[in-house]
């Protein structure tokens, strides 16, 4: 997309295809003769395996749908007998549920990346934006599907969730109660969580392409950081990046298979397996890993308005990241301060998830909260000043040189 | 290079998230934590140990049976591969042994007949509040899913079913109540369950205790897992495959990339 299509047709069919929908020329513009830094490294890996689990999750979700019957009088019998009776029943659903799992995984390596080589930043911000759009469908996504078996944690943490939107001020009833489609969590519910978490893949599916549009426009930022100067310093992304992402992805898979086959429920809780029951109410209500950190901030603040605010302050935030750094250079390599301080959001990070796995009690919550103002003290404080008080290193002239002249960037 | 360690950090601190604090956090922390046992279905090659499970199906039936469903599992699921593996004709035998509500039938009426192995197996109450009134306002759970239903799964368990003890000094126990360390409280509304010789094993096993314990919670991550030896029989080639395949893919990409260097 970048630059002049080399797409040359050979066949007839082609070359008639290309004079009326030149799709064949976009998809060899796009993934085969894409021009892309050569320096990209396994973090550059995680777009393919992405891409991966949203298209598994979408057909494993479509066979589930087949057998799954939305009603909360059968919907945990329905799950059963798709893990009993039918045909790799197991096997699609731990595919599914497990896939969740490794989705949200890929996805914080993906975003992690982007925070570290700074690929947010100009011309990207498109591109970054969009990113936390398929994050936040993601979240739905997930919470939705997590109600669907109608278990006990289903049930108590749709609870806790949708309560949340009881917080605003004014509508927040009214609000809650439209959402449950009733006064509490019960068939409506379900019925249109399920129509929901069917829908949002697909809108995910259509951001994904607008991702990847936005990123094939301004290219491929790359681990140093700079722009790509020559036609030296990229490779066309087939063979090389086919390859590459093709090996990253079947090491993925390895350990994605691991949880299938020898730990299916391991990241799941062992309370989803009691069918749920609005009179029993669990003794910790846990959502499901990936959306810890998030509850531990929630739990950190003493208001529920501000902690439902707050909670969700920290994803938008997000969008704002191209606008809040305001250091010209790109990547952390070249940025001694930032690379302290980006290993202390990581820390910062898995400090919050470990917390929103705990009570909410005691030491815990006064952690919650410490690690709930770094977090925005990162972006709110911390990146604007960086980018006028740090200096610094040098950066290479172009991509091909430090490759080329395999000077260590240290 | 500096760099790639610290993204190396980063993937690990990943990955121990995912690990470790999806771990679920046990209900109420006062409870006694379960012995780790050895499980013959633990680990890569796991597989069910066939008597455990037709003795725990014979604990099963004659003493949790009483007040315990087990819904979710059908008469014929006891011949399957991976399971008990009964003989057919076994299935159908104990299946008569059960009467099940059938019809309607041609006039219209219910009537009761002697189960076929496409049935499930009868609930010992006809629903939860015939459950609660005969069992002190306690609910009887559901014990198909039970080992994948309680954090410690197979362990607790069998710690729980083993476990029972005399009330300590202090504790005060209403009628009804039992002591039992490995329940969150402390206080459960089952009586131990197990007393020595309380079944006749076939195969001439003495029945401890502790025998029967295991064989039962042997028999009842079955029920949870019926899957489980297809699974890790699958999973292992898979995980060849994929092995295999990855080092495929490792040295295409050397070779693509040789020229690049």
């Amino acid at each position: 997309m970048s630059g002049e299509s080399t797409y040359n047709p050979r066949s007839g069919f082609a070359k008639w295809m290309d004079s009326r929908l030149p799709i064949l020329r976009l998809a060899h513009d796009s993934f085969v003769d894409y021009p892309t830094p050569k320096n990209l490294n396994y973090w550059w890996t995680f777009g393919g395996i992405l891409t991966f689990c949203l298209v598994t999750q979408i057909i494993t979700g479509i066979i589930l749908a087949m057998h799954y019957t939305p009603h909360v009088d059968f919907a945990f019998n329905s799950v059963e007998h798709i893990m009993r009776n039918v045909n790799y029943g197991w096997l699609i659903r731990y595919i599914h549920s497990n896939g969740a799992s490794m989705f949200f995984l890929a996805v914080y390596i993906h975003i992690f990346r982007g925070l570290y080589y700074g690929s947010y930043k100009a011309p990207r911000e498109v591109l970054w934006i969009l990113g936390v759009i398929i994050y936040l469908l993601m979240m739905a996504a997930a919470f939705m599907g997590y109600v669907l078996p109608w278990g006990q944690m289903s049930l108590w943490g749709a609870t806790v969730i949708t309560n949340l939107f009881g917080a605003i001020p004014v509508v927040g009833e009214s609000v809650a109660i439209w959402l449950w489609g009733g006064y509490s969590i019960d068939n409506p519910t379900l019925n249109r969580f399920f129509s929901l978490h069917y829908l949002i893949p697909f809108l995910i599916m259509g951001v994904v392409i607008l991702h990847i549009w936005a990123l094939h426009v301004p290219g491929n930022n790359n681990p140093v950081g700079i722009s790509v100067k020559s036609k030296q310093d990229t490779v066309p992304f087939h063979p090389y990046y086919t390859v590459k992402d093709g090996f990253a992805l079947t090491v993925f898979l390895i350990l994605f298979a691991y949880f299938i086959f020898f730990a299916p429920n391991v990241l799941g809780h062992a309370d989803n397996y009691i069918q749920a029951n609005p009179l029993v109410t669990p003794a910790h209500i846990v959502p499901e890993w990936y959306l810890l950190p998030f509850y531990a901030i929630l739990r950190a603040v003493p208001d529920k308005l501000g902690g439902v605010a707050l909670m969700f302050g920290a994803i938008f935030i997000l969008f704002l990241l191209p606008w809040l750094d305001t250091s010209k250079v790109r990547s952390a390599r070249y940025r001694p301060l930032f690379r302290q301080f980006y290993a202390l959001l990581v820390l910062d990070c898995l400090l919050l998830g470990y917390l929103g796995a705990q009570p909410a009690e005691g030491i815990y919550i006064v952690l919650a909260r410490i690690g709930t103002i770094y977090y925005f003290a990162h972006f709110l404080v911390v990146l604007p000043v960086l980018g006028i008080v740090e200096k610094p290193k040098a950066v290479p002239e172009s991509i091909s040189e430090p490759v080329l002249g395999a000077q260590p960037a240290e | 290079m500096m760099m790639t360690r610290f993204g190396f950090k980063a993937l690990l601190g990943t990955a121990i998230m995912a690990l470790g604090l999806s771990a679920p956090v046990h209900a109420a922390g006062d409870a006694k934590a379960p012995a780790a046992m050895e499980w013959s279905f633990d680990g890569l090659f796991g597989t069910y140990d066939r008597d455990a499970l037709r003795r725990g199906f014979q604990v099963y039936k004659e003493v949790c049976a009483s007040c315990h469903s087990l819904n979710q599992i059908a008469f014929r699921n006891l011949s399957q591969a991976g399971g008990p593996e009964f003989s057919e004709a076994e299935v159908k035998a104990i299946a008569r042994e059960y009467i099940v509500e059938d019809g309607p039938d041609d006039y219209g009426d219910m009537y009761e007949r002697a189960a076929l192995p496409r049935d499930k197996f009868p609930s010992p109450y006809p629903n939860e509040n015939a459950a609660r009134a005969a069992n002190g306002g306690a609910y009887p759970p559901d014990l198909s899913l039970i080992n994948k239903a309680r954090g410690g799964g197979a362990d607790y368990v069998h710690a729980l079913l083993s476990g029972y003890e005399e009330a300590p000094e202090g504790v005060e126990m209403r009628a009804g109540l039992y002591y039992n360390p490995y329940m969150a409280g402390g206080k459960i509304a089952m009586p131990a369950p197990l007393l020595e010789e309380l079944v006749e094993y076939s195969d001439g096993t003495p029945a401890t205790v502790e025998q029967m314990s295991m064989d039962v919670t042997h028999f009842l991550n079955w029920t949870a897992e019926p899957e489980l030896e297809q699974r890790k029989r699958i999973g292992f080639m898979v995980l060849i495959y994929l092995t295999i395949f990855a080092g495929l893919m490792f040295f295409s990409m050397r070779k693509i990339w040789a020229d690049q260097h």
